[in-house]
């Protein structure tokens, strides 16, 4: 396989944390071919298996990590670790952090992962997005397109 | 627009929603005064949202209050609003239902067992530590929860957020033929269960019984999961329509979150364990075989043996969904009709770590006039906490970040749903 897959994660009902998938559907709507996208919630075989044998995945998820919302950080996760030391403490499901060493220590990434993360405002329950995590999720969407060597159809 | 920069990040890139799930705990010259968890509640949210709705857009609704166990919330919202209307689905659509239901245990338990569990007992921060030392092992959990998601997949109409699921049935029923695909996975997770169950088996079990009331589904001939009369082993046995008798919800002092009572009584626990207590005689040749194998007896009690129960259950979903797919005739229509009419109507299933309650209440056009979902970590919240409580009490010297983890640990025997989309536990301690 030789393919770019563009993953949007996230919680639909989480506010900001919707994110995610939102620069996923949007990269879709402006890129129908030759792209294939995801969109799921944070769950590891099926990210896994999405990236798995893909020239280059990129995913995209929501932030809180204390910086401006809708700043859009990137991380290269292709030869080093995102995850901290905190990823791991989840009681209940795995996070992106440890899902990417997992598919690292089985040899299971693709040739080249990026991950980007969309800071978000306002974790609530709800299905909207917030102005700053907006912003973000265009922003976003326009260096994943940059990145996958797309050309946005305006 | 600045140049994006991963300087920025620091411990908790990617954390989302830190602080919902958490856990504060009171000590007070040596003694235990006050352990809380707090537990992000969705199903609040939901209960809302749902009010104003059709009862048709209950599955689908529900289904987003989590990403783990979306099936649980199909289940018991689609039983309840049949029981609302007076509709009984036909026999094929129930095993169905089961089937499907069997492989959401499968990927949840798979990934309890493997990912969240098992590297307590090995000695390993996590289970990215433990793929680097013992690949094939977390390969298998890997491929067993895989195995769930095609079963999800094919019945459900999508692995996350199945979307086949409707009132009176599905929206399309698969083949016998379609269903024959999964026979071979099916057979390979089988195994893979098994020895699933011999490896934990293998694990040492510091002992930690737990003395509360254990309550479970019960349905006559089989292990129950879809339905069946509400029991426990002090005797209690109700129709779902009974819960709200004998069971209530209070507000705790310093916390916004419910916790479910025994009325008359205190806590109670849902899940592995219970099931096991009430229903271990029931399940299949080959997983009642595992059980006794691995030196399990009816009833355990002990909660890090959780995940030798956890397994087993593994094993007979694996078994069920064979045997569902062997017997399966495709139904004359995927759904029966469901007219809506007023009232109210009860449903109970088993999720994976345990009963999930719905109750609503119904207009004559089928509008959701009322929405009450109660989930299994809801129920097993002050079981939970009481157990900390002893956990704490006893490792009590421990630095902060050590007496975290065994906290954690602790935790993780009850599989319980903090969120499904939180990283963190975060644990206060007041020593005063």
């Amino acid at each position: 396989m030789t393919s770019v897959v563009v993953i949007g994660v996230g919680n639909a009902y989480r506010g900001d944390d919707a994110a995610g998938r939102e620069v996923a559907r949007l990269v879709q709507e402006r890129v129908p071919e030759g792209l294939e996208v995801v969109v799921c919630e944070l769950e590891p075989t099926r990210l896994i298996d999405a990236w798995d044998g893909a020239e280059a995945a990129f995913v995209i998820d929501a932030v809180s990590s204390g910086a401006e919302p809708g700043t859009v950080h990137r991380f290269d996760a292709t030869n080093e670790p995102l995850a901290s030391r905190e990823f791991r403490s989840s009681t209940h499901a795995l996070g992106i952090g440890e899902t990417v060493e997992l598919a690292r220590a089985l040899g299971r990434l693709p040739a080249r992962l990026i991950v980007f993360g969309v800071e978000g405002e306002s974790f609530g329950s709800g299905t909207e997005l917030s102005g700053p995590a907006r912003t973000g999720v265009e922003r976003a969407v326009e260096l994943v397109l940059e990145e996958a060597g797309c050309t946005t159809r305006p | 627009m600045s140049t994006p920069t991963r300087r920025t990040i620091k411990t908790d890139y990617l954390a989302r929603v830190e602080g919902e799930g958490a856990m504060s705990v009171r000590l007070v010259d040596g003694k235990v005064e006050e352990v809380e968890l707090r537990i992000f509640e969705p199903p609040r949210f939901f209960e809302a949202l749902l009010r104003g709705r059709s009862f048709l857009e209950a599955p689908d609704i529900t289904a987003r209050i989590c990403g783990i166990c979306p099936v649980a919330y199909q289940m018991s919202s689609v039983q309840a609003m049949e029981d609302a209307c007076g509709v009984e689905v036909s026999e094929p659509i129930r095993a169905l239902r089961r089937l499907l239901y069997c492989g959401e245990w499968i990927e949840s338990h798979a990934l309890h067992v493997y990912m969240l569990h098992a590297p307590d007992f090995l000695g390993y921060d996590g289970a990215v530590e433990m793929a680097r030392e013992h690949p094939d092992v977390v390969q298998r959990g890997l491929a067993l929860k895989k195995t769930g998601n095609e079963v999800m997949a094919l019945v459900g109409g999508r692995e996350v957020h199945p979307v086949n699921v409707r009132v009176g049935g599905f929206y399309r029923a698969p083949s016998r033929q379609e269903l024959r695909g999964l026979v071979e996975p099916l057979e390979r997770a089988r195994e893979a269960a098994l020895e699933t169950v011999r490896w934990t088996a293998g694990f040492d079990f510091p002992e930690r019984a737990v003395d509360c009331e254990l309550v479970a589904l019960d349905e006559p001939g089989t292990y129950a999961i879809d339905q069946g009369r509400i029991k426990s082993d002090r005797g209690l046995e109700i129709a779902p329509s009974e819960y709200d008798d004998h069971f209530f919800e209070e507000h705790v002092a310093r916390s916004n979150a419910l916790h479910s009572r025994r009325l008359g009584g205190g806590a109670y626990l849902c899940g592995p364990l219970a099931r096991f207590a009430l229903g271990a005689d029931r399940l299949s040749p080959l997983a009642l075989e595992a059980a006794r194998e691995a030196g399990l007896e009816s009833p355990c009690r002990d909660a890090f043996r959780s995940i030798v129960v956890r397994s087993v259950e593994l094993v007979y979903a694996c078994d069920e969904a064979l045997r569902l797919i062997a017997a399966y005739e495709e139904p004359d229509a995927p759904a029966v009709a469901v007219e809506p009419r007023a009232g109210v109507g009860y449903g109970a299933t088993e999720a994976p770590r345990g009963l999930l309650y719905h109750r609503y209440e119904l207009d004559a056009d089928g509008t959701i006039l009322d929405a009450k979902i109660v989930p299994p970590t809801s129920q097993n919240q002050l079981a939970i906490e009481e157990d900390l409580r002893h956990v704490v009490d006893r490792y009590q010297e421990l630095p902060d970040d050590e007496l975290r983890h065994v906290c954690e640990q602790a935790i993780r025997n009850f599989d319980p749903c903090i969120s499904c989309a939180t990283h963190f536990l975060d644990l206060e301690i007041e020593r005063a």
